[in-house]
């Protein structure tokens, strides 16, 4: 297997509006592990698609050890070495491990699959990973860490040279984590150049060679990882941030207004995502939720708000809630902003005012029949309350920009004039500008007295929306501070799982960095 | 009206085109119209139209409880079985009366009572088509494909397969009358059609105008979301299928009173001209899209079509391959429009 290195110049990729990647140029070393960084939506996930055959630049070109290639799909540039292995996995559970990892791209003799050909190459890659995994397995029946290695396994057999990983350890557990990590130095050996993107950063730290930061669709910065430290990564990923003024001083928090008391959420094989969480949130109060993907604060969220099973007290303006239903906490004012808007906010099919007037209907309709004129004064009202940039409430949703579309679904939730509010990742694919726009708004309306808590993969955001902030890592709290008493290297660290009492804070924060 | 189909937000298709696609079932029931009247003796009638109209109107009537169903993303594949069930419910009623075996008694419900307990009869079990959808998780095709042989397996036992004839009532019981439902005018217009105009009214303005109406828009559009958003989406699931088996019985007694009697086997392939209508009248299987409206011109397309075709002469067997094809085309025509107005989006 000889070392390949692909280069890929000027890349840029815009959907509609959006500028993904502005120009990016990024090179895999054959035989090294180049880890990509970055927060979300800066252009990690648009640039590796591409890489891999799935989307196609609008500029920009790529050289294979030298030689120019254009990929027209997945499998095209499988063909020419290049594998990926998506976050999301993409296996079909009712079929086997040899089943799957041939699923496309079958060994045949004649018409017929040669079974037998295809489990010999199937059990030869499996002891170049060194794993060791049934070829006959049903795949629905393997655990998360070692359907990834089928994943990988899969790209493999296409003899790929340089292996795409998107954030492949979020879904494993640590013994899985460092199985792979052992995959990953195996085929390092084996000259496969690999791309590894995290957002763990010892984890980068941990196997990286190469490190590339990303940020807002171009490169920030890019070097040997021995020359890289966590202030400095976190320092390109994040430049100038100017978006975000520091909260000025505010009042006292006033009642507690939704309280949980030893919250845990389990998933069906009994591993716990939410491990024993008691939080309190105050009225008028921010709070900022900080982890790393899979820390559980999404589950938390939706146990919260009535989406999801689990066990542990929910109180809300000193009433009981954890035993209703979704729709009566919702009558009670919790509401939650979900974190995938497409998926789990908007309807395509209603309108701008149709997606914002939703959970207020029944007041909009007191005898039954709708108002149109009462929806109408509401929708305009919420438009020019959250600065929706839509001319009215007859704009098509679609019409609207990722962070417009955002303000919608925040938007249906004050109009049930809320007591407590959960928006989960709301800065989630949403420009700088709109960022700003709702994080002033989050203000306003904790001013307004209402309890906010917000999750955030981002530390600065975390420190600049939040009063106070809460780590989570594996399921649990592991620090709780006001948002004057912490700083990023002390969250980054509780936020891989070393927890930080409160008097704790400032002794870790004065020995800073790496 | 602020939820109806989907405004073309993609710009630089040609306008004629797009008008003409957006208003295709409207033209489709023009062209056809204009066809058979040309060609087809007798076609314009008074008593062929009124013919017509009554067929239209039953195939209205389901498809208006078919519209909420597919709206919500669902199917309702037991109305034609609940046609024929409500009616021999209703033949048997009017025929044998209720036995009361603890009293020994028997008694025969006037005609309003056969009707209500018909309707009501469809409406339980629509709520277990809904029960099965939204608390056993089971997929709608498959529950009401279940009840589609359920419901016609009972019509059936209900007489052991026979047909209860002549079900005009006697004055002495109370209970006459029955046959002007379906065969009767008000006007000079035949009941079915008063029924079917006030029942699409009414369905119509519920769909845009309440609460209710915005729920099953939602739900089809997007049921996480709605769910998030509070709505209590099984109870709106479940309500559609409500709807809709009310809808079917409601028919089932209109053709047993316009026949004067009651088969087992009527209503059979119905709930298929029902989608049809759905379906050319705009509204999309997956849900979130569609009107009442559309599927009364649906309704119209099919019932002229059907009846048009069998005034030519045409043969039962081309009749069949002509209305399959109408109705697929139809679909392609929605998959062009969905394609020249939204596109893809990406957030």
């Amino acid at each position: 297997m000889t070392p390949v290195t692909l280069q890929a110049t000027g890349m840029v990729k815009s959907y509609g509006a959006t500028r993904a990647l502005r120009g990016v140029d990024f090179t895999v070393h054959a035989g090294s592990v180049n880890v990509l960084i970055g927060e979300n939506g800066a252009g990690k996930s648009t640039l590796m698609r591409i890489l891999a055959g799935v989307e196609q630049p609008d500029q920009g070109e790529m050289l294979l050890d030298g030689a120019r290639v254009a990929f027209r799909s997945v499998r095209d540039a499988a063909r020419q070495g290049i594998g990926i292995v998506f976050q999301e996995l993409n296996l079909c559970p009712n079929l086997s491990v040899v089943e799957n990892m041939f699923l496309g791209r079958s060994v045949t003799k004649g018409l017929r699959i040669d079974r037998e050909a295809e489990r010999a190459l199937a059990a030869s890659t499996f002891r170049r990973l060194k794993a060791d995994i049934g070829l006959d397995t049903l795949v629905g029946d393997l655990r998360i860490g070692q359907q990834q290695i089928v994943e990988i396994a899969r790209a493999l057999v296409d003899d790929a040279r340089i292996l795409i990983l998107d954030e492949p350890t979020s879904a494993l557990s640590e013994i899985e984590v460092a199985t792979l990590f052992e995959v990953i130095a195996e085929l390092k050996r084996n000259g496969v150049g690999i791309v590894y993107i995290s957002h763990r950063l010892e984890e980068l730290m941990r196997i990286g060679d190469h490190i590339t930061v990303m940020r807002d669709g171009a490169i920030a910065a890019s070097a040997p990882i021995a020359a890289a430290s966590v202030p400095w990564i976190v320092e390109q990923m994040l430049g100038e941030n100017g978006a975000l003024s520091p909260r000025g001083p505010k009042a006292e928090p006033g009642a507690p207004v939704l309280e949980m008391s030893r919250v845990t959420v389990r998933r069906p094989d009994g591993v716990a995502l939410v491990d024993d969480v008691s939080l309190t949130a105050h009225g008028g109060e921010i709070v900022a939720i900080y982890g790393l993907l899979g820390a559980g604060r999404t589950e938390l969220f939706e146990y919260l708000c009535g989406a999801r099973l689990g066990e542990g007290a929910i109180t809300l303006n000193g009433a009981r809630i954890d035993g209703l239903t979704l729709a009566e906490r919702v009558e009670r004012r919790l509401l939650l902003v979900p974190e995938d808007r497409q998926r789990e906010g908007l309807f395509p099919n209603l309108r701008v005012g149709g997606n914002l007037s939703l959970s207020f209907l029944s007041r909009l309709a007191p005898r039954g029949l709708l108002s149109s004129r009462a929806e109408a004064r509401a929708v305009d009202g919420m438009i020019g309350r959250l600065g929706i940039k839509a001319p009215t409430g007859d704009t098509p949703i679609a019409a609207l920009s990722g962070g417009n579309q955002q303000k919608v679904v925040i938007g249906r939730c004050l109009m049930r004039g809320p007591a407590a509010i959960l928006l989960d990742e709301p800065s989630r694919g949403v420009d700088v500008g709109a960022r700003a726009d709702m994080f002033k708004a989050m203000r306003t309306l904790s001013a307004d007295g209402i309890a906010i808590l917000f999750t955030t993969s981002d530390v600065m955001e975390a420190l600049a929306v939040g009063d106070r902030v809460v780590v989570m890592a594996n399921g649990r709290v592991t620090a709780d501070l006001l948002a004057a008493d912490a700083d990023q290297t002390l969250l980054l660290r509780a936020a891989n799982g070393v927890p930080v009492e409160h008097d704790m804070a400032s002794a870790l924060a004065s020995q800073g960095s790496r | 009206m602020t939820t109806k189909s989907p405004n073309s937000i993609g710009v630089g298709q040609p306008p004629l085109l797009a008008v003409l696609i957006r208003f295709r079932a409207l033209i489709a029931l023009l062209v056809v119209f204009a066809f058979f009247a040309a060609l087809a003796p007798h076609f314009l009638s008074i008593g062929s139209l009124l013919i017509m109209a009554k067929h239209i109107a039953i195939i209205a009537v389901l498809g208006i409880g078919m519209t909420y169903v597919i709206l919500t993303g669902g199917i309702d594949l037991s109305v034609g079985s609940i046609v024929g069930l409500a009616g021999m419910v209703a033949g048997s009623l009017v025929l044998n009366g209720l036995t009361l075996t603890s009293l020994g008694l028997v008694i025969y419900p006037s005609v309003p009572l056969v009707v209500l307990i018909a309707v009501l009869l469809g409406g339980v079990i629509g709520l277990v088509n809904g029960t099965l959808v939204t608390r056993f998780g089971v997929a709608p095709f498959i529950a009401t494909l279940g009840m589609l042989y359920v419901a016609r397996g009972a019509a059936l036992l209900l007489s052991d397969g026979a047909t209860f004839p002549n079900l005009v009532g006697s004055p002495e019981l109370g209970n006459e009358g029955f046959e002007t439902l379906g065969a009767g005018q008000l006007l000079g217009i035949p009941e079915p059609v008063v029924i079917v105009m006030g029942l699409a009214f009414v369905a119509a303005f519920v769909a845009a105008r309440t609460p209710f109406g915005r729920y099953v828009y939602a739900v089809g559009g997007n049921a996480r979301a709605a769910l998030l958003s509070g709505v209590r989406v099984n109870r709106i699931k479940t309500a559609v299928y409500v709807i809709s088996g009310m809808c079917a019985a409601l028919v089932g007694i209109l053709v047993a009173s316009d026949l004067v009697s009651a088969h087992p086997a009527s209503g059979e392939t119905f709930e298929l001209s029902a989608i049809a209508a759905v379906v050319l009248g705009g509204a999309s299987l997956a849900g979130g899209r569609g009107t009442i409206g559309g599927t009364i011109i649906g309704a119209c397309v099919i019932g002229t079509l059907g009846d048009g075709m069998v005034m030519m002469g045409v043969s039962e067997f081309w009749q069949m391959v002509i209305k399959g094809t109408v109705i697929v085309a139809a679909v392609i025509l929605d998959q062009l429009q969905s394609r020249l107005g939204g596109g893809s989006d990406r957030g």
